[in-house]
């Protein structure tokens, strides 16, 4: 019970500095910088979801954001639409390109689905990249326009575009929560735990697989439609296969398969990239070799390390660390010894 | 209930089962014997659906069952426990017992009067039920894996080795609640090598050698069949 509510404490807390923060700084700068870290963010709660709760890594999702970017950008620029209709079918679309790539790719699996879908990430990069016609190709799309008011409320300071896309964050978080504390977030990680042993309880993999893959692209169309309408121009590069990778390696410093990986993974690399500008083109002597470190002693990143740190701290103060922390093991076999006591 | 006719399985070009005739009526105790590698484990995983038969048959009360998928076949009533006791370790043990449940998520009374049924033939597992199921021991991981099994409410239950890696005393009291089981009417395929144990409580038995069916017959047959006394009970 305590434990649950030090957890809402620590949310609210949160919540409050993410609403003070604008009123906090009087630049400008910074807020820009933030409202892009938080949708960035929403990418990489997608790729959390499906890689980190089902095990399926796409390297994809650069594809589907850049889908979700330019869906936004067609739909008001070319098609002249109403922002928030134009918002709602470029998810649609996302989601439903994603429906169709994800049956032929979930029949793929570990490193083949990704290879796979880095290829698919590729293709939707070079289909945005060459059809000039459509998607102006290099040149890009200009003028994508900024939420139109809901009644009062507007959108076009810096200020106001900020609590816009932190209302996103907040309902992407939200839902994540939800998800993986319901029987379909077991069913997920019982399908990264084992696809075998999951179909022999009577989980269909492949529908939820399916429907993982969707809600996931849906996630990075969202953060790209985000991204259109608060940068205000778009070119193809936004679909390069480096944002995938800039999204993962958020999610694996902050911690893949975890709630609070994408905040803290995203926050963390985001400002010290700022801090870093200087030093460009050396930035990734450094995030090279502590990517390299994080993923060889801390598999689950900062939020992981945290939340076994705690689990430990936890147990020894029950008093059993040492019996109980050696039994856990990953694969759910005993240990010899065990097996000696059952006599 | 179950049959298999001149069922084959391959992985890949290699052939790992072949001829297999099964027949299992309702309420029986049917017990697979033979050494690792005998093909047991490929039949069950046939019958569960994980493998496709390359040839024969497999019928569930009446029904052919080969082309379905293994989450079908959850529903249809037939469930696997498998060998090695797979658990989802980092979930608890009441997590571990409600995934089982799955095929019946939607009813909530189902699955309370289940979990009820599964704690009082494993009051151990009441006991833990916040534990995670990585930190039980090995007896209690085979009692967790059976109560899971039991969750889908299947008719007909595959158990693949419940006695290995166990202690003799607990295998003893494993094999009472397997019985307990079958008299509560669930029918029960058991695949072991532990013939000594098994036979005792069977109905009846097949024996494999690599791949196929050597002998069957009723326990007391198998029991008292010189070539099963010498490989699988030692006397």
């Amino acid at each position: 019970m305590a434990k649950v509510f030090k957890q809402r404490n620590t949310i609210i807390v949160l919540i409050a500095l993410a609403i003070l923060f604008p009123l906090l700084t009087t630049n400008t700068y910074f807020i820009h910088i933030m409202s892009l870290a938080f949708i960035w963010m929403i990418g990489v709660y997608g790729l959390n979801l499906l890689a980190g709760y089902t095990g399926y890594l796409s390297l994809a999702h650069a594809g589907f954001f850049a889908i979700g970017a330019y869906g936004m950008g067609l739909l008001t620029v070319k098609a002249e639409m109403n922002f928030w209709l134009a918002m709602l079918l470029s998810l649609v679309i996302t989601g439903i390109i994603g429906f169709v790539v994800g049956i032929i790719a979930l029949r793929t699996k570990e490193h083949f689905f990704a290879i796979y879908t880095l290829c698919l990430g590729y293709i939707i990069y070079l289909v945005i990249d060459k059809w000039d016609s459509l998607t102006e190709g290099v040149r890009g799309l200009i003028g994508i326009p900024a939420p139109t008011p809901i009644g009062p409320i507007t959108f076009e300071t810096e200020h106001s575009h900020y609590y816009f896309i932190l209302f996103f964050l907040l309902l992407v978080v939200f839902i994540m929560y939800r998800i993986v504390h319901s029987l379909s977030g077991r069913t997920y990680i019982a399908i990264r735990n084992s696809e075998d042993l999951a179909q022999t309880i009577g989980i269909s993999t492949m529908k939820n697989k399916l429907t993982v893959f969707v809600i996931s692209t849906i996630f990075a169309g969202l953060s790209g439609a985000l991204y259109a309408s608060f940068v205000r121009f778009i070119g193809p590069d936004i679909g390069n296969i480096a944002i995938t990778f800039d999204l993962l390696t958020y999610l694996l410093v902050g911690g893949i398969g975890t709630l609070s990986g994408p905040l803290v993974g995203t926050l963390l690399i985001v400002w010290l990239s700022q801090m870093l500008q200087d030093f460009q083109q050396y930035r990734m002597l450094i995030f090279g070799p502590l990517l390299t470190l994080l993923v060889i002693f801390y598999p689950r990143g900062i939020a992981g390390a945290i939340s076994s740190w705690n689990q430990k701290r936890q147990m020894k103060l029950a008093g059993k660390a040492a019996s109980a922390n050696a039994r856990v093991r990953k694969t759910g076999e005993i240990l010899p010894d065990q097996q000696a006591k059952e006599g | 209930m179950l049959s298999l006719k001149n069922v084959a399985v391959k992985y890949g070009s290699f052939t790992a089962v072949h001829d297999v005739n099964i027949e299992v009526t309702s309420g029986e105790i049917v017990v697979l014997l033979g050494s690792n590698g005998a093909g047991k484990s490929t039949v069950f995983r046939t019958i569960s659906g994980l493998n496709k038969p390359s040839a024969g048959d497999v019928l569930f009360e009446g029904n052919k069952i080969n082309r379905r998928s293994a989450d079908q076949i959850v529903q249809f009533g037939i469930g696997q426990c498998p060998e090695g006791r797979k658990l989802f370790p980092a979930m608890t043990v009441q997590e571990n017992l409600r995934m089982g449940g799955y095929v019946h998520r939607r009813k909530r009374d189902e699955i309370k009067h289940s979990l009820e049924h599964v704690f009082e033939l494993f009051p151990i597992l009441k006991e833990k039920r916040n534990d995670a199921a990585g930190s039980l021991s090995g007896g209690q991981q085979q009692m967790l894996a059976i109560g899971r099994t039991l969750m889908s409410k299947p008719k007909l239950m595959l158990l693949d080795e419940p006695s290995v890696g166990l202690a003799p005393l607990i295998v003893e009291q494993m094999f009472e609640v397997i019985q307990k089981i079958n008299k509560e009417g669930t029918t029960i395929l058991l695949a072991e090598q532990n013939a000594n144990a098994a036979l005792k409580i069977a109905d009846k038995g097949y024996v494999f050698e690599n791949g196929t069916i050597v002998l069957e017959g009723t326990s007391e047959d198998l029991f008292a069949n010189d070539e099963v006394r010498k490989a699988y009970i030692g006397a």
